[in-house]
Formats: C-alpha cells, structure tokens, sequence
C-alpha cells in the first residue's frame, strides 16, 4: 500500500466537513479500472465507493445495449469488491460528441481522436457533472496518469509513473475544474503490478486483455466499413508532392490519413512514399519522399491549458515545451506561440515551432505539450489545423 | 442510511404471495417428478399441473385447452405474434406486402417480436402512436388498418405509466377496418388490478405470474374465439403441441395460487392501493413543484404513478433514491441495466428531454402507508438536490 500515493485527492469542501469523502469510480470492465477501483476500495472502504459503467455506443439495433459482456465484467469485480454498480446511458451525448464529429471529421479530411473526445466531452464533463449532482467528490478511473497539488494549490497532471503505458496525452485536455475532481489510482503503479495485483485479488479482469482500436467500430466492420455506412467515400488521385505529377488512384480519400506510409508505394528512387496533405473536395491524396514527410511547424486550434488560462511566455517570444502527437510518441522539444486572432470558431490558435523537423501530425489530431522543465507534468493540448 | 427501504418497483416484479410458496414447495420437494411419465409419482405431477391449469383457465375465464403456459410474458408474446401469424397466415396470400400493427407504446418484448416477424416474413410494421394521455391513438389506428394487415397487437395496461387501452374500442376498429385480423394484447400489467374479461375481446393474451405475486419463469397465452398459434419451440409436444419443453410444474402451482389469492382480494387491494397511490401523487405534487403526473387517474390501473420531473435526469433521479432507501425505475432497463429514453413518452410526442425525465413508482399488494411516508419525506430532497 505505500506505494498508493494520491496527493491530488480533492479534500472535501468545507461547506460538509463532515462528511465522508465519496468517489465515483468509471469501470469499463478492463483491468486498469477495475483495480483502480479496488485500491480506492482499500482506502476509502465500501461505503465510499460506487462504481459506473457507461453505456456509451447503442450499436446498429435499436434495442441494442452496450457491449454487455464488459458491463457484466465491471459489475461482478463491483459484486467482488462490494460496491454498489450503475450503468449510465449516455449514448446520445457519445453519439453527438464523438461518432458524430468522427465521421464528420473523416468526411472532411481531418483525422479526428475519439478518445479524447470521450474523456473531454463524456468522462471528464457527463460523468463529473453526473457524479457531483449525485454527491460525489471525484470521478475515479483507470487511466495511467497523476494530479499532484501543487504548494500554491494548483492541480498538476502528471505522466503516469509506467512510462510505456502512460495515458497523460489522452488527459492533457483537462483543466484545474476537472483535475479537482479526478482521482487516477493507478498512475503510481506499472501495468505489471497492476496484472500482478489483480491476480492477486482474484478480479475476473486480471488476465483481460487490454482494449484495442475505436471502441464503436467492430473489428469485423473496420474503419472502412463503419464510415462508409454513414458517408460516401470518394475515390481520389495520387498527386506527387514537388511535380504535381498523377502517381495513381486511391480509393477512397476520406480514409487516408496525413503521415501515412501504407499503400502510397515507392517513389523513383525506390524510398517509401509518405501522405503530405488530403484535399477531400479536390479527390486528391499528395504524396512525398520522406523528407517531405517532416515539418518545422503545426497550428493547433481547440487549445486546453491545464492552468486554464495560458502560461507566460507564448504570447511573448514563445513558451519552451516538449510536443507529443500520438498517444505513446516521444515528446520533442518545441517553441509554443499565441497566434493572434483566432476566427472565433475554433478559439485560440497556437503555432508549434520544433527544435528539429518533426513528422507532419494529420489534422484532426491532438497535439499534447509537456513542461520541458518538468517533462512529465502536461501544459495544455490544441487539435492539428 | 436512510433507515427502511421503501420498495415501489412492483410492476417490475411483486413479491411471491405466501400463498404461492406455500403451494410450489411440495412441487420443490417430495411431487418432483417429471409430469409426462407413466408412473405414480409423475401422476401426482400431473394432477397438480393439470389443477393449476384449470384454476388459470377458471380465473382468467377461459376454458382449460385454451392456455399455453410459456416461461413469461414475453414467451407469450413472442409466441402470440409469431406463432399466431403462422397458424393463420402462413400460407395466405394477398395484393402487396402483409402488414403487422402495434402500439409505439408497446413492451419491448411485442416491439422486438413484431420487428422479427417483419425480418423473417417480409411483413410491413406500422405502429400507432399514443395521444398525450397515454392512451393508443384510435384514428391513426383505423388509418393504418386495411388491406394486408393481419395481426394487430395493442397492450391491455401500459407498463409505464399504469394507463388501460380502450381494448374494446381497438376490436372495434379492427374488426370494421380489417375482418378477420388476428388480435393480440399483452395483459401482464393488468391482471393485478383488472377482471379478465378487459382483455377478452382479443384473441391471444398474454400473462406473466411474477406481476402478480407468482413466482418468475412463466406465464400463459390465452386462445380466445377459436385462435390457434404454430409452436415456436419444438420437441416433446406439451402443451397439445403448442410448446415443447418439460412443463415447469412448480411454476404453474404457483401462478394458479398466486392468481387465485390476487382475484380473492382484489377489490380490496385496488380500493387500498388506489387510496395509497393517490396520497403519493397529491403528496409529491404538494411539496414539489413542477411535477406532471402521465395520464388520467380514473384511466389508469391502481398499482402505478408516473411523474415526469421538469428538469431532472430520472437516470440520476433513481440512482439517488435508491441510496435513499427508495426503488423506483425510470424507463425500460436494458440487459445491460442502462436506462434507455422511454420510448412510451416518445410515442406520445414528447421531447428527448421530457422523455427522459419520467420516473414510475409502482405499488403492489404489500405496499404501506409507511412506505408512502418514506418516499414523501425522501423524495423531494432528491429532487431538490438534483434541480439545485
């Protein structure tokens, strides 16, 4: 137990002093959560402790329900460890913040990242408010991340202490409002203790394996077939990225994504090729050789600072960060600026310089920075323009 | 932490009468043979099965070859609306495609085999929506009935919100619109409160025994004016052939004295349970402001009050009152235990959000004045709490 150390644990507010602490612990039904639950039930006890799942994704049938065999999971580890169990069925709000700006995002080009979505707009906003008109201090769950206290009574998040399985970048979207209501029981401890832990506790999730992919596309569907149910997908050319040459046909230019390696072949002088831009209305994928592949520069829009207001620095001659661009990519050092007049829709804007050329990040996609002082502690986070 | 819990959720299940268990246990222990053999101890199954048979037929006023007993209420209707449609259909032929009609209102056990009857057979759905009184709306109903239509399938009681369908006035109609069509009514939440004889101007009815003090794991499908239905589980050949399976004999003891102890107190309980109802309602709506309760009072059986609270979440209404000692439920819950948007409210034009914002409290034979107490002290500071 020494190793369970949460000192961002939110204290309760002195307007119920005495009152007991109680969180609200989301368990999907995998191993992280049901353990995050588990240690929350060692210190807090089972009185204080109640566990949700969410019915996020109806599915195809009207009738349909989530996918019950992991409710069924989150609710035997609940039966196990004694707590009480609900489901939450917040299947509109997923399909209007998630499914929705998902396919809307592909149909445009962009390559959006529905799990940040999920935890901005359904975990960590749904599910917080859900919890405190409830009566509950904190939303718990199983994501590999810290908050820490800072002496000023700031919140900091934090990497998770098993760097390899670190969720931080799917959480850098959070502000001190949430952060203060968030408990990450399981970011002190590695994948292998948590396993280990599990078995231990006899939780019929130890041996689950870990969740793969977009969690409302079935593997048997596929991203193709999901987004072509729901929008039309183009056929498009293979436009080369100096001579503006015709390299060939693409199916479908909706499904191809910036960065990409995968099926855009060779060039002339036998190196791979690499997506560089998709232009949806002008059915045209540009590809080039992997130098084409980088970037000096990203602007980001949908900016979050965890600080909630942005730190000094970027509106003057740039704030020193570290930039991550995928959930387990390493972070590179960066210079973040405030680009003025932002066009109201998408808010702020920022400008990413990098130290060195980096590869280009699809737009769509998050951009998570770190404090190059502190390089485990998130700043903020803005999508890829 | 709230001292007693208070438990309205009887429409969901009612506590087995002790009359029920008293008469299962000897099915449970010492007559547990198998009814279908030829030997003494499957003759004293039999006798009981055939008594309980016969006591379900009596009460629910038909005659004793007229009941299939299935493993609930929805066995019953599935094999009402699919085993119906094939006894009589099957081979029928006709201009255009063959038309299956319910309520929009309906529980999700016709909804779902009225869908699958359209998948399997090629049939057209149409479903009739509900007026803001919770009742089926009987003009659209003539509209949608005409040619091609075949089974029509209009629940006696709303599961919801406790509201009786006008049941003659829908054979009425389909008897003047569409001849000849078979007619289905799911009477699971009317038995409790109403005579038989509401449901009798359908052909097939179905009924569950734990809504009204029997045990879960069956129920009945009645076959009025002659209907017949083709099995939808082959084997054995119980139940004349209409239902294979060993018959769950310990089950049909105990609806038949469930059913006869409902109907022997019944006018009683109804006069009791309506007096407790309506003390809740006026109570509720006294202390809480903005609260609509569905449907008429004098429309609805005794058993069930349905609020829509303006404002509220009835997902997050029920998880705080259970904590508070107090079992409601909001909606149908699905297998996962998801509360899903009420589709009854839907149908009768409401909004997403209002249609999100009903909670039923049902009440049953056991049901107190102290449990009345309970949720007229403890529901309104939930409610406040969650408007706050």
């Amino acid at each position: 137990m020494s190793t369970v150390h949460w000192t961002g644990f939110p204290a309760p507010s002195s307007a119920c002093e005495t009152r007991d602490v109680r969180v609200l612990v989301a368990m999907s039904g995998g191993v992280d959560s049901s353990v995050a639950a588990a240690l929350l039930v060692d210190r807090l006890g089972t009185d204080r402790v109640v566990g949700a799942t969410l019915k996020l994704w109806g599915g195809d049938s009207d009738s349909g329900c989530c996918s019950v065999a992991d409710v069924d999971d989150a609710r035997r580890v609940a039966d196990q460890l004694g707590i009480v169990h609900h489901v939450f069925n917040f299947s509109e709000e997923f399909e209007k913040h998630v499914v929705e700006p998902y396919v809307a995002g592909h149909a445009a080009g962009t390559t959006p990242n529905p799990c940040i979505e999920c935890n901005r707009h359904l975990k960590f906003d749904r599910l917080v408010e859900r919890s405190t008109a409830l009566g509950f201090d904190a939303v718990a769950t199983g994501h590999h991340a810290r908050v820490q206290v800072a002496p000023d009574g700031r919140y900091h998040l934090l990497r998770g202490a098993d760097q390899a399985k670190d969720q931080s970048y799917v959480l850098a979207m959070l502000g001190q409002h949430q952060l203060a209501r968030s408990v990450f029981p399981v970011g002190e401890r590695t994948k292998d203790e948590l396993r280990a832990d599990a078995l231990r506790r006899g939780l019929r999730t130890a041996t689950k394996p870990d969740s793969q992919d977009v969690c409302f596309i079935r593997s048997d569907v596929g991203r193709a077939g999901f987004l072509g149910e729901r929008v039309p997908l183009h056929a498009g050319r293979l436009v080369d990225h100096v001579s503006g040459a015709d390299l060939g046909g693409v199916d479908a230019v909706e499904l191809v994504t910036v960065g990409q390696r995968r099926g855009m072949g060779h060039g002339t002088d036998g190196r791979r090729r690499f997506v560089t831009a998709v232009d949806v209305p002008a059915r045209r994928v540009t590809v080039g050789p992997p130098e084409a592949s980088l970037t000096d520069r990203l602007d980001l829009h949908t900016i979050a600072w965890v600080d909630d207001c942005a730190p000094a620095g970027t509106t003057g001659a740039g704030l020193a960060a570290l930039a991550q661009s995928s959930a387990h990519g390493t972070a590179v050092p960066c210079t973040v600026t405030a680009v003025p007049g932002g066009d109201g829709h998408e808010g702020d804007r920022l400008s990413v310089a990098f130290a060195a050329p980096h590869k280009r990040v699809a737009p769509g996609q998050t951009v998570a920075l770190y404090d190059r002082d502190h390089p485990d502690r998130v700043v903020g986070s803005g999508i890829v323009r | 932490m709230s001292g007693e819990r208070a438990y309205f959720d009887h429409a969901a299940t009612t506590p087995l009468r002790p009359e029920a268990l008293e008469a299962m246990l000897p099915l449970l222990t010492r007559d547990y043979a198998n009814p279908s053999g030829a030997h003494a101890e499957s003759r004293r199954a039999r006798i009981a099965l055939d008594d309980a048979r016969d006591q379900v037929a009596e009460l629910l006023g038909v005659g004793p070859g007229a009941i299939v007993l299935t493993s609930g209420g929805t066995e019953a209707d599935d094999l009402a609306i699919q085993g119906g449609w094939d006894a009589v259909w099957a081979d029928a032929t006709g201009p255009g495609p063959p038309v299956v009609v319910c309520a929009a209102m309906e529980h999700h056990a016709v909804l779902e085999a009225c869908r699958a009857l359209a998948r399997r057979t090629g049939a057209e759905l149409r479903t009739v929506p509900s007026r803001p009184d919770g009742t089926v709306d009987l003009d659209v109903l003539a509209g949608v009935c005409g040619p091609g239509v075949r089974l029509v399938s209009v629940m006696t009681v709303n599961n919801e919100l406790g509201t009786i369908q006008p049941l003659d006035a829908v054979a009425d109609v389909v008897a003047t619109r569409a001849p000849g069509v078979v007619l289905h009514s799911d009477a699971v939440q009317a038995v409790p409160w109403m005579d038989a004889s509401v449901s009798a101007a359908a052909h097939l009815v179905s009924v569950s025994a734990h809504k009204f003090g029997g045990p879960k794991g069956i129920g009945a499908l009645l076959l009025r004016h002659g209907a017949t239905v083709t099995p939808r589980i082959a084997g054995g050949g119980q139940e004349r052939g209409r239902r294979s399976g060993t018959p769950n004999v310990a089950g049909a003891v105990g609806m038949a004295a469930a059913l006869l102890a409902t109907v022997g107190d019944r006018d009683a309980t109804v006069a009791r349970v309506t007096t407790l109802r309506d003390r809740l309602g006026d109570g509720l709506a006294s202390r809480v402001p903005d609260l609509v309760e569905s449907g008429r009072r004098a429309d609805r059986v005794a058993g069930i009050l349905h609020l829509r609270v303006a404002g509220v979440e009835a997902e997050a209404l029920v998880v705080l009152l259970d904590e508070a000692g107090i079992a409601v439920s909001a909606g149908a819950a699905c297998s996962s235990g998801a509360v899903e948007p009420s589709h009854v409210l839907a149908s009768m034009g409401l909004d997403p959000a209002a249609a999100r914002s009903g909670v039923r409290f049902s009440l049953g034979v056991a049901t107190t004045d102290e449990d009345v107490d309970r949720a007229l002290d403890r529901v309104p500071r939930a409610i406040e709490r969650l408007r706050n």
